[in-house]
């Protein structure tokens, strides 16, 4: 039992991160039906940036969070005026194929200019202390990455549900027309989700950085790919749906490597993908929207 | 049967050049890479382009049809010709499973299902002993030859376009174009894009026997997703829905590959910037859904 406890503690920070890469995904996704696939690579610069301001710049973790959220916000809103808007009106499919564009855009530019080689985040940014709670290790990692993912979330519900802009946002991902003709500037909206959701990566690419001690520029993939998962277990398009998701592939990603073989543990995670996507398409909070012609 | 002449006298000229040792080892690799790409470009083309249905597992398919082709000839000592029927087979087998379920979801979904599916045969393949585990198979016997190489390529290719002209290959376009017409015209749009799906998937596994009975090694890394993003490239280029632009496409990706051999970030960087500008400027891909002929000149 006290192993099953210590395995759900690991799995929490590790879903903290794939919360907030998911809701990244599932904002993008609300508004303008787009599969983001390079919301991973995002989350991967945000790293960069902030392993760059620790060891380059000496600040301390907090800073460099920030200025990895603000570059990796005005990144994501330049990637969709620059590959996005232009096929705001063509097929879901051309749109996925340039999202998959500029996600390897991303990885090999990172390669080219910095790289492949893995770099370690540096330690001294984060001195680990570890806690016994009744048998249950839990290290000032872990809470530092819980806690600043709720926090991030919280103030992500504010935004939505008490500011004008998320108002605006809700409204648009509603019905864009409709918005459109209540004064609601559509652009200006679908670039503050952009910003928010890379925001919310970059801090996630930072706290990957902490998780596991390594960045390299093709990180982003994997976390990206299971962050997905998460938002469309929570049901894609929705905000609380993502952040329950995220929290249970981290949860099971654990349990998995704890209980069967970690080798196993990407494919358990695509394994829950396709289950859902069989079982219940919309997700655990989604609703079922007959198809109209 | 002036094509037909053509093929073989290319044929011939080629196999000529080989055995006197005017195409070093450099330029067979090439040319081997070459019409296994086209194979991969024009099955997946089917599926992409003509089906309109977005898979991007193919990797995962030509793993299926490299490794059990390799355990017939490596480890049950079978003839090569035992062993390319197993892998499509094995392959097409593969896609039948997968397409069932998967391709009752619809675009972007089906994407993600499809990469998943890809990445957990490239799982599972790493945590079976028997064929190697991570490392992979070494020391396999190169078998697979320009004759090989070539009449596989012109079957593939038949074999495909004749399908598209078919009345399937109507049916199949249909649902492309719009499902629910499709649909209500009576198509069973579910056997469609399942049998387009399973073609493809088979001539994947082709080109994954080809592919590992002439480069010594394989091992799953090999056919992750970013393989199968090298043949989207190619189908995106030459233009969803056209064979001969996949062809075209596939020749000139591998001459790129080829010539940026030295600089692998640059050629990523390429296929990332051809993929977004393409879908910007050009959505219907180079070629469209026209055909590339040689009566276009007379």
């Amino acid at each position: 039992m006290l192993e099953f406890f210590q395995q759900a503690v690991n799995g929490l920070s590790l879903g903290a991160i794939y919360a907030l890469i998911a809701l990244g995904y599932t904002m993008v996704y609300g508004i303008i039906l787009l599969i983001n696939f390079a919301h991973g690579d995002i989350m991967m610069v945000g790293a960069y940036v902030g392993f760059f301001s620790i060891s380059l710049l000496g600040s301390n973790i907090l800073v460099a969070m920030i200025f990895a959220m603000v570059t990796c916000a005005v990144l994501g809103v330049l990637i969709e005026k620059i590959a996005y808007k232009p096929l705001r009106n063509s097929t879901r499919i051309a749109a996925l194929i340039t999202a998959i564009g500029v996600s390897l855009f991303l990885e090999y530019i990172t390669i080219f200019l910095l790289g492949a080689t893995q770099r370690v985040f540096p330690a001294s940014a984060f001195p680990a202390k570890y806690y016994n709670l009744m048998g249950i290790v839990i290290s000032n990692k872990d809470i530092f990455i819980i806690v600043s993912a709720v926090l991030l979330m919280i103030v992500l519900h504010y935004i939505i549900k008490r500011t004008r802009t998320g108002k605006a946002m809700r409204a648009v991902s509603l019905d864009r027309e409709a918005a459109v003709l209540m004064g609601i500037s559509v652009d200006r909206t679908i670039s503050v989700t952009f910003a928010i959701g890379s925001s919310l990566a970059a801090a996630a690419g930072v706290l990957v950085g902490v998780y596991y001690n390594t960045i390299n520029p093709l990180m982003g993939i994997i976390p990206g790919l299971k962050a997905f998962v998460a938002a469309v277990l929570g049901g894609i398009g929705i905000i609380p749906g993502a952040m329950v998701g995220g929290f249970v592939m981290g949860i099971l990603e654990t349990m998995v490597s704890g209980y069967g073989s970690s080798l196993y543990r990407d494919a358990a995670a695509f394994g829950i993908l396709i289950l859902i996507l069989l079982v219940k398409p919309t997700g655990l909070f989604g609703k079922n929207n007959g198809e109209k012609v | 049967m002036l094509e037909l002449a053509a093929l073989t006298a290319f044929f011939m000229l080629v196999q000529y050049m080989i055995t006197v040792g005017i195409l070093n080892q450099y330029y067979q690799i090439n040319l081997t890479s070459m019409c296994i790409n086209i194979i991969l470009a024009v099955s997946l083309n089917l599926i992409n382009g003509f089906t309109g249905q977005l898979s991007l597992g193919h990797a995962g398919f030509m793993a299926v049809g490299a490794y059990s082709s390799v355990v017939m000839t490596q480890m049950l000592g079978q003839p090569f010709i035992i062993g390319i029927l197993a892998a499509c087979l094995s392959a097409a087998l593969a896609g039948f499973v997968i397409g069932v379920p998967t391709l009752r979801l619809r675009g972007d979904y089906l994407a993600i299902a499809t990469l998943g599916f890809g990445e957990i045969i490239r799982v599972v393949l790493q945590n079976i002993d028997y064929i190697g585990g991570p490392a992979g198979i070494v020391g396999i016997s190169k078998l697979t030859t320009w004759t090989w190489l070539f009449a596989g390529t012109v079957v593939s290719t038949l074999v495909i376009v004749n399908l598209i002209n078919s009345s399937y290959g109507r049916a199949i376009i249909s649902i492309r174009e719009d499902e629910i017409a499709s649909e209500v015209m009576g198509i069973n749009t579910t056997r469609y894009k399942v049998l387009a799906f399973v073609v493809g998937a088979l001539f994947a596994g082709f080109a994954g026997a080809l592919y590992a009975h002439y480069f010594y090694i394989i091992k799953p890394e090999t056919f992750s997703f970013l393989k199968s993003f090298d043949v989207l490239v190619m189908v995106v280029l030459g233009g969803l829905g056209s064979t001969t632009g996949a062809v075209i496409a596939a020749v000139f990706i591998t001459v790129l590959t080829a010539a940026l051999q030295t600089f692998p970030a640059v050629r990523m960087i390429l296929y990332a910037l051809i993929l977004i500008i393409v879908m910007i400027y050009r959505p219907q891909g180079l070629m469209g859904n026209r055909e590339f002929s040689l009566k276009i000149f007379g």
